[in-house]
Order: structure tokens, then C-alpha cells, then sequence
């Protein structure tokens, strides 16, 4: 209001024309408000629509040069021989795949027992706590967890887990003679676990608060016990919830390089042995992205890229339509 | 009085299956707890080894020294604590207006048929793998101006904007509709209402998302692998050169492999996790006191 | 017989001959004022087991009390209705009679509740038991969100009662008065029942693990006069297995389905308190208490 008087040299007199004019110009302020308001809005989405974009296209055109000399069969071939331009993607989506499988697996059984405790089990007040605590997992600087990971992680799991697992199961193979510094797929997926483990638990914990008391109750009051309710009622009405949630886990997983990069070992294998280094896509960018040893290499490791890329848009958009055909019906 | 006898055929004891179906359903339920302990665990071991380890790193000299000039030589951090402040600061600042604009867009400017693919692709972003996003800046910038703090601060606003959106789209959408409907009942012009009545109301989420996505971007390492990763060893503030980082900075002393950049790169884990731990939690709670506040 | 069986005379003579029995040790504290519902009048002695005693019962949330000092019984194969004003505690009562209200945080009840003569919320006496002995159908139907048939069975099925599980769902959905409507289609969705058919599968689904005790809150308030009208004919026929405890806001719905009707109302604390019981019949058209009188009539609040 001040400014209008300060923007109007004559003295505020009080006919019928001056505050016409004076609505008039108030109109224009608003209409020029508006609009750039509007248009900051629009370029704040263009900006990010335009970036996704340019993201697809970059990764393609990069990857246009292996694309052309290896199809789309690159994905299934093993071999990395840079120097005879011999290269296949398969020991890199191998590791990738089997590192955030066994933490998938791992992440679920935790994160979803996690959030039946939070949100079904717990009191209040301990969930409260502990809900945020187990978040705190996530905002643990990745390369600090692979630190913990070289020198805590690969240790344990080389000299106390694969003896034991080794002991039971040593028979189907998954379970071999550890690398000496305990760098290995399985060192990995464990890393990957705690990285998961946040997202699936605090996503399952919202998930199981959303069903219905009513429906809890109308399970106990049949006598059911606690268990019996949670599996027979709320497990069946959130599965959807949960996939989705499994799915973003999974994603999280497939895209991690550095804490991976830093506790796999890093060799082009492909084996059953979990206890033997390996390696993903997201690693095989991180370490040879750099200083590719010449321009296919360097055109093979965008094709990587665009593989997890690809990886990425598909989970976002089946956890998006998982979550949301679950919420549909409950 | 005859009523106080209990009627056996009435018994209120397990019956039936029932003891077996209690012990199942206990057993259950300890295996919940357990898993929630564990995970808690697992926090304070990862807390616990990195304060065991970094402690001891911690001195004046490493905070503001320059970082080693070799590798394996002793040094500081100083120049990459200064550098990851800068690439938090200029990422931060891209990243909550960009956040923040789309957010707008999705609740207040955009019919449904505009907003639901913006709604997708910010969602596709928001699961690009960080690494992408290092690829991507070190195509579209660094290949040809070669490696800037701009560079990088743009990659690790890649992963940050998608937090800050949500975030706040989330807050948006908790603002009561009574308020817009009272401002709009008093003849309140959108805009006007979007900056005096919505993103107010939304202030401390908003507040909490920024500061949550900040800590979150320090802390990043891939989208600085191929973007700010050729720095000196000293302080270097201007964005147009590689800034040295912490997160790269540990990544480097670890692969060395010397105990002395071990023991330093422990230091700087210690330093860098323990920031952010610490600024997640006063976020939460001052977002927890915030709403409470509000009544919401 | 059993020994716990009284005549509805001596259920006057025990609450004023022994109106102060030495406290069990699991009464927590027994304050307010020593009030007592007003004796009913003297109804045919027809001998009848008592299923419920409830002694001075009362319920905090947190610091609210919410219910003070009720002292009832609740009679076999009856059909006892709850009734007043809103948050007067009806459903409060009613859902510590199967301890529904066991997880609710700061909830504590005190006084002494009897099933069978047995202390519902002592040492012995097991939540999940009390539940399949006393089962409950909620104000809102609350079918899960299987099919029909899966709805009827799970509760046995968890109870192990495999062997003739189609006969006991066909059975069940008999009892509620549901089965010719859905016999054709039991594998479909519950959720696309109507709300009264919803209402009858909850029905079905609470006597499908043959309790003794059924507890309805307001089972009908959520549904059209037809539905209604449905659900009270089935009341009629289901008193004749079980016991029937209805919570309802709807004066005629009581005098239609209830044998016996207790008034419930807030005191000056706006605590809950049981006002009258008495026989449908005698409190509708001779109310002991001012404070019935008013509210059915219509001069409540
Ligand atoms: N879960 C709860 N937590 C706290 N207070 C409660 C809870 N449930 C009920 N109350 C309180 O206890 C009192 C009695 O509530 P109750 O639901 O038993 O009343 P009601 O007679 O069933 O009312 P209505 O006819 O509206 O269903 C009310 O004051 C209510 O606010
Ligand atoms: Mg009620």
C-alpha cells in the first residue's frame, strides 16, 4: 500500500477517478505478480523435465558408438577385454544383480519385521525413537559406510560369516573360499543391506499405519493373536505397499558405486561364490570412467550407464504403480 | 451368593491350539523386536567404529591444514572441509529453489494433465543413480569446460532437488484447505495467498527438507567423482576450479591404502558423519516442535 | 446346572445385602461416590445363568475418567441393550467385556468384571481366549478385504477347526441371514457386499467360531431401514444361541430387540455412569430415574 502512495506523486484525494486509477494500477501489480510467479513455477518444472531429458539423451548418445558395434546383446556378454575391444556388460549386471538381490533379501525380512514393530507393535513413544533412529541409517555418508565397510564389514564377513555359512551350505556353492582382504559380492550386499534397510522399514512402517483400526480390531475381536491378525489382515492388505517398497529398495541398490566400488574387489567375474570379489555397473563407471583406455571403452561404460538408467526409470515407474494401484484399494 | 465359582465350561485360560498359536505369535513378535534392535545396533556399531577410529585423527592442525601434498603423507582437511561447505551452499541453494518452484508448479500452477508426467519425472530423478548423475554433468560441462565446483555442485543438485520437491510438496499438501479457502473467501489474489499464506504455512517443512537435502548432498560422493576431483592440496574457493571435497577426500586417503591417510580418512569419516548425523536430528526435532506448534 | 445361577430376585437382595464384598486383590482403587443403579422392579423369577457380573467397574483414558462405578449383570440368551447419550461410556463398557479396549494406550479399568464367575482381567484369564468366547461386531462394517468365503473362515481356520470348514461357513452365513444372497458368489470380494450384507458377514463372521457371548456397537446406525430392519430380525433368532449385548442410540431399536435395557449416562463430572436396568418393558414405560425419564422422552440435554 505504501508503495502505490510512494508510486502516485498526487496527493491521495479521494474522487472517484483517482481510485479507479488507483485499483487499476493495484490490478496491474497483481496481474505482473502473477505472471511471473507463474512463469518461475513453469521454469522451475521445465528446468527439471528439460534435465531428465537431457540425461536420457547424454547417457544414449554416449552409448551410441557400443550401441551400434554390440546391440543390444552387449548385456549378455562377458567378456571386458578393453585393449582387443571385446567388451560385454553381463559380470557387471551379474554383480549388480546378485549384490542388490541377497540385500533385497536381507533389507526385506529386517525392514518389514522393522516396520511391523514400529507400527503395529511398539507404543508410541518407542517408535517415536526408534523409527528415527533406524532412519539415521540412510543419512550415513556412503563413502564413510564403505570405510566401515573395507575395514569392519569385509573382515567379519570373510573370517566369521563365510566359515559359517560355508559349514551348513558349503554344498551349493554360493558359499566358497573368501578372498584374503574379505573384499567380495557378499561384503557388498551387506553394505547394501544397511543402505536398504531405511528406506523398506520406515516406507513398510507408513504402509502398515495406513490400514485401518477397524480392520485390526475386527481380527482380534475373532480371537485372533497378534501374529494372526498381522498375517492374515494387514500383510494381504499391504502387500502391494511393500513390493513398492522392495522395488525402491532395489533400485537404491542397483545405483549405489561408491560404498559397493570400495568393498567388492572389483573383478570382472562372473561365479556362483558370493564370498569372491566382483563387480557392478555402478562401480565399473565409477572406476573406469575416468580414464576409459580408449573411445569405445568409453562409449561401453555409457552403455552401462544407460542400463541402470533404464533400471531406474522402470522401478520408479512400476513402485509408482504398485504404490498407487495399493492404494486404490485399501 | 452362588455367582463367585468360576464355570469351568467357561475357563478363560488357552484352549484349544490357542497355547501353541500364543507361542507362534510371540515368537513373531520377538523376531520384530529383535530386528528393530538389531538395526539399532548396527547404527551404534557403525557410530561407535567411526568414533573409535576418528577421534584420535582429530587436531587442530588436521582441521585447517592443507591436505597432504603426497600421497601417504600426513596432512589436514582444511581446504575440503571449505570446499564441501561451498559445494553444499551453491548446491543448496539450486536445489531449494528449483525444489521449491516445482513443488509450486505441481500444487498451485499446474492443471492434473501437466502435473502427473512433471509428478513422474521428478520421481524418475529421485531414483537416478547418483553416478548417472556424475556421467551426465561430466558430459554436458566438465568435457567441455573441464571440472568446476559449479560442475559439481550442479550433479549433487541433481539428487538433492528431488528431496526438496517432495519434501515440500508434502508440506504444501498438509496446509489446511480452510486457510486458502479463507484467503480466497477474503479476496486474496493467488499469488498474494501462495506467499503470505501457503508457503508460510508450509515453512518448516520446507525448512526441515532444505536442511535434510543439504546434509544429504555433503555427504555425496559420486556425483563428484568426475567433477571436482582433480584439486591442489590447498584452499581453493573459487567454484570455476575442482574444489576439494571431503567425501572424495576419504574416498582417495582409503584407496592409498598408508596407514597415515587411513588414520586421516577416518578423521574426516568422523567429521563428515558426525555433521550430518547431528544436523538430521535437530532437523527432525525442529520439524516435530514446528508441527506441533501448528497443530497439525 | 453351574453354580453361577441366581434368580433376578436375588439379584436385588445380593447387591444390598452384600453391596461391599472384600476386594479382590486386583481392584486398583475403588473412589467416587458408593452410587448404585436404582433397584429394578421385581420382575418374574425366571431362573437364568449369569454370564457377566460387573461389580463397580470403572475406566480412566489416561487421567479422563471415562466410566464410574457400574454394577450389572448380563444374563444368558438375553438380549441386553446399552443405551444413552453420546460419550456416556456405552461403548466403553462394552468393549471391556471382551477387553477390545486392552490396547488402547492409557487405558486401565478397575472394579470387578466377571465371566462365568471367572475375573475377565485376571492372571488366568487369556485376551485371545475371551475374544473367541466373546466375540464383537463393530459400528462400521469391517469386512476384510477378502473373499466372502475367506471371511467366514479365517477366524476357525486359525483355530484349527478344519475338518467341516464348508459346512461351518454355509452354517454361519445361515445364522446371519446372508447365505441365499451370497451362496453364488463366496469366492467374490466382500467388499462388494452392500453395507447391511457387510454388516450380516461381520455377523456371520463373528458366530462362525461359536462364541457364547456376541457384542453388537451400534451395529446398525450405519445402515437404511431395511438393512436394519434385518439385522434386528436376526438379533431375534441369534439370542436363541447366544448372548446378545447391543449398544444402540435408537430407543425403539432397543425396546424392539432388548429384553433387558440399561440406561447409561454422564454425571455431573461428565463421567459415564450406569443410571437405570431394568427389563425393557418396565424402563421404557416406567422409568425409575428422573434422568431416564428425561432422556426417553426426549428431554435430554
Ligand atoms: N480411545 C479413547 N481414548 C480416550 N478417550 C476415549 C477413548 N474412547 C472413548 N473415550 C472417551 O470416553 C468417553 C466414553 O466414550 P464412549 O465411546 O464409550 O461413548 P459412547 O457412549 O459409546 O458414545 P457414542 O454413543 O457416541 O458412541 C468419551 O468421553 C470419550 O471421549
Ligand atoms: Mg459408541
Amino acid at each position: 500500500m505504501r508503495r502505490m502512495s510512494a508510486l502516485s506523486p498526487a496527493p491521495p484525494l479521494s474522487g472517484p477517478a483517482q481510485e479507479r486509477a488507483r485499483r487499476a494500477r493495484l490490478r496491474l501489480t497483481d496481474l505482473r505478480a502473477s505472471r511471473t510467479l507463474t512463469v518461475l513455477a513453469w521454469i522451475g518444472a521445465a528446468v527439471i523435465v528439460i534435465t531428465m531429458g537431457s540425461v536420457g539423451f547424454q547417457v544414449i548418445r554416449g552409448a551410441s558408438e557400443a550401441i551400434g558395434r554390440f546391440g543390444p546383446l552387449f548385456a549378455f556378454h562377458a567378456a571386458w577385454i578393453p585393449n582387443l575391444n571385446k567388451l560385454g556388460g553381463l559380470s557387471y549386471l551379474y554383480g549388480s544383480l546378485v549384490t542388490s538381490l541377497v540385500s533385497l533379501v536381507f533389507a526385506t525380512i529386517l525392514g518389514v519385521s522393522i516396520g511391523i514393530f514400529l507400527a503395529l507393535l511398539a507404543p508410541r513413544p518407542v517408535a517415536n525413537v526408534i523409527g528415527p533412529l533406524v532412519e539415521m541409517l540412510a543419512a550415513i555418508p556412503t563413502v564413510v559406510l564403505g570405510l566401515i565397510g573395507i575395514i569392519v564389514i569385509s573382515p567379519f564377513s570373510a573370517h566369521t560369516l563365510e566359515p559359517l555359512f560355508h559349514g551348513v551350505l558349503g554344498w551349493t556353492g554360493l558359499f566358497g573360499a573368501p578372498a584374503q582382504n574379505g573384499a567380495s559380492l557378499f561384503t557388498a550386499s551387506l553394505v547394501l543391506t544397511i543402505m536398504v534397510l531405511p528406506i523398506i522399514s520406515a516406507l513398510s512402517r507408513d504402509i502398515f499405519r495406513t490400514v485401518p483400526q477397524e480392520l485390526r480390531d475386527g481380527a482380534e475381536a475373532l480371537g485372533a493373536t497378534r501374529w494372526e491378525m498381522i498375517r492374515g489382515v494387514v500383510l494381504p492388505t499391504t502387500v502391494s505397499g511393500i513390493t513398492g517398497a522392495c522395488v525402491l529398495g532395489f533400485a537404491r541398490a542397483m545405483g549405489e558405486a561408491i560404498a559397493v566400488t570400495q568393498v567388492v574387489g572389483n573383478a570382472s567375474l562372473i561365479h556362483a561364490n558370493l564370498f569372491f570379489p566382483g563387480t557392478t555397473l555402478a562401480s565399473a563407471i565409477a572406476n573406469q570412467f575416468e580414464s576409459p583406455q580408449n573411445s569405445l571403452t568409453e562409449s561401453a561404460l555409457y552403455y552401462l550407464a544407460l542400463i541402470l538408467l533404464i533400471v531406474g526409470v522402470l522401478t520408479s515407474i512400476v513402485s509408482r504403480r504398485i504404490i498407487s494401484r495399493g492404494a486404490k484399494l485399501t | 451368593m452362588s455367582t463367585v465359582t468360576p464355570d469351568p465350561e467357561f475357563s478363560l485360560r488357552p484352549s484349544g491350539n490357542l497355547a501353541r498359536r500364543l507361542l507362534i505369535s510371540r515368537a513373531a513378535q520377538g523376531g520384530a523386536v529383535i530386528a528393530a534392535a538389531l538395526a539399532v545396533v548396527i547404527l551404534l556399531i557403525l557410530i561407535g567404529f567411526t568414533v573409535v577410529h576418528g577421534i584420535g585423527a582429530l587436531s587442530w592442525s588436521f582441521l585447517t591444514g592443507n591436505l597432504p601434498a603426497a600421497t601417504g603423507q600426513a596432512g589436514g582437511i582444511g581446504p575440503a572441509l571449505l570446499g564441501t561447505a561451498e559445494l553444499a551452499l551453491i548446491a543448496g541453494i539450486i536445489s531449494v529453489t528449483l525444489g521449491i518452484l516445482t513443488a509450486l508448479f505441481l500444487t498451485e500452477f499446474a492443471s492434473p494433465r501437466v502435473a502427473a508426467p512433471v509428478a513422474a519425472t521428478l520421481d524418475v530423478l529421485a531414483g537416478l543413480p547418483t553416478i548417472v548423475a556424475g556421467v551426465f554433468v561430466y558430459g554436458i560441462v566438465v568435457a567441455h569446460f573441464g571440472e568446476s565446483g559449479i560442475a559439481a555442485a550442479i550433479a549433487l543438485s541433481m539428487v538433492m532437488t528431488p528431496l526438496v520437491a517432495r519434501a515440500t510438496l508434502e508440506s504444501l499438501r498438509r496446509v489446511p484447505a480452510t486457510w486458502r479457502d479463507a484467503a480466497a473467501a477474503l479476496g486474496v489474489s493467488h499469488w498474494r495467498t501462495v506467499l503470505t499464506v501457503i508457503l508460510p504455512g508450509a515453512a518448516s517443512g520446507i525448512t526441515t527438507a532444505a536442511i535434510l537435502a543439504v546434509a544429504r548432498g555433503a555427504g555425496e560422493t559420486a556425483p563428484l567423482l568426475f567433477t571436482s576431483a582433480l584439486y591442489g592440496n590447498n584452499v581453493q574457493l573459487n567454484p570455476l576450479h575442482a574444489l576439494p571435497n571431503l567425501p572424495l577426500e576419504i574416498y582417495t586417503l582409503i584407496e592409498t591404502g598408508y596407514p597415515v591417510s587411513v588414520q586421516m580418512a577416518w578423521g574426516a569419516a568422523f567429521l563428515l558423519m558426525m555433521t550430518i548425523l547431528l544436523v538430521n536430528i535437530v532437523a527432525r526435532i525442529g520439524l516435530r516442535r514446528g508441527e506441533r506448534k501448528r497443530g497439525l | 446346572m453351574s453354580v453361577s445361577e441366581t434368580t433376578t430376585d436375588e439379584f436385588d437382595d445380593t447387591l444390598i445385602a452384600e453391596p461391599d464384598r472384600s476386594a479382590p486383590a486386583r481392584i486398583r482403587l475403588s473412589p467416587g461416590p458408593t452410587r448404585r443403579p436404582t433397584p429394578e422392579p421385581a420382575a418374574p423369577a425366571i431362573t437364568r445363568q449369569i454370564v457377566f457380573d460387573a461389580r463397580g467397574v470403572w475406566v480412566d483414558y489416561g487421567a479422563k475418567r471415562a466410566l464410574e462405578d457400574v454394577t450389572m449383570t448380563i444374563e444368558r440368551n438375553l438380549a441386553t441393550a446399552l443405551i444413552g447419550p453420546s460419550g456416556c461410556g456405552k461403548s466403553t463398557f462394552l468393549r471391556c467385556l471382551n477387553r477390545m479396549n486392552d490396547s488402547i494406550p492409557g487405558f486401565s479399568v478397575g472394579g470387578e468384571l466377571r465371566y462365568h464367575g471367572h475375573d475377565l482381567y485376571g492372571p488366568t484369564a487369556n485376551r485371545v481366549e475371551v475374544r473367541r468366547r466373546i466375540g464383537m461386531v463393530f459400528q462400521k462394517p469391517n469386512p476384510f478385504p477378502k473373499s466372502i468365503y475367506d471371511n467366514v473362515a479365517w477366524a476357525p481356520r486359525n483355530l484349527g477347526m478344519k475338518d467341516g470348514l464348508d459346512e461351518r461357513v454355509e452354517r454361519a452365513l445361515r445364522g446371519a441371514a446372508l447365505w441365499d444372497e451370497v451362496k453364488d458368489r463366496l469366492k467374490q470380494s466382500a467388499l462388494g457386499l452392500s453395507g447391511g450384507q457387510q454388516q450380516r458377514l461381520c455377523i456371520a463372521r463373528a458366530i462362525a467360531v461359536e462364541p457364547d457371548v456376541v457384542l453388537l456397537d451400534e451395529p446398525a446406525s450405519a445402515l437404511d431401514p431395511i438393512a436394519t430392519a434385518s439385522i434386528e430380525d436376526l438379533i431375534h433368532e441369534l439370542k436363541l444361541r447366544y448372548t446378545i449385548v447391543i449398544v444402540t442410540h435408537n430407543m425403539q431399536q432397543a425396546m424392539r430387540v432388548a429384553d433387558r435395557t440399561a440406561f447409561f449416562s454422564l454425571d455431573e463430572n461428565r463421567t459415564g455412569a450406569l443410571i437405570e436396568y431394568a427389563d425393557t418393558k418396565t424402563l421404557f414405560s416406567h422409568p425409575a430415574d428422573s434422568r431416564t425419564r428425561d432422556y426417553i422422552t426426549g428431554q435430554f440435554g
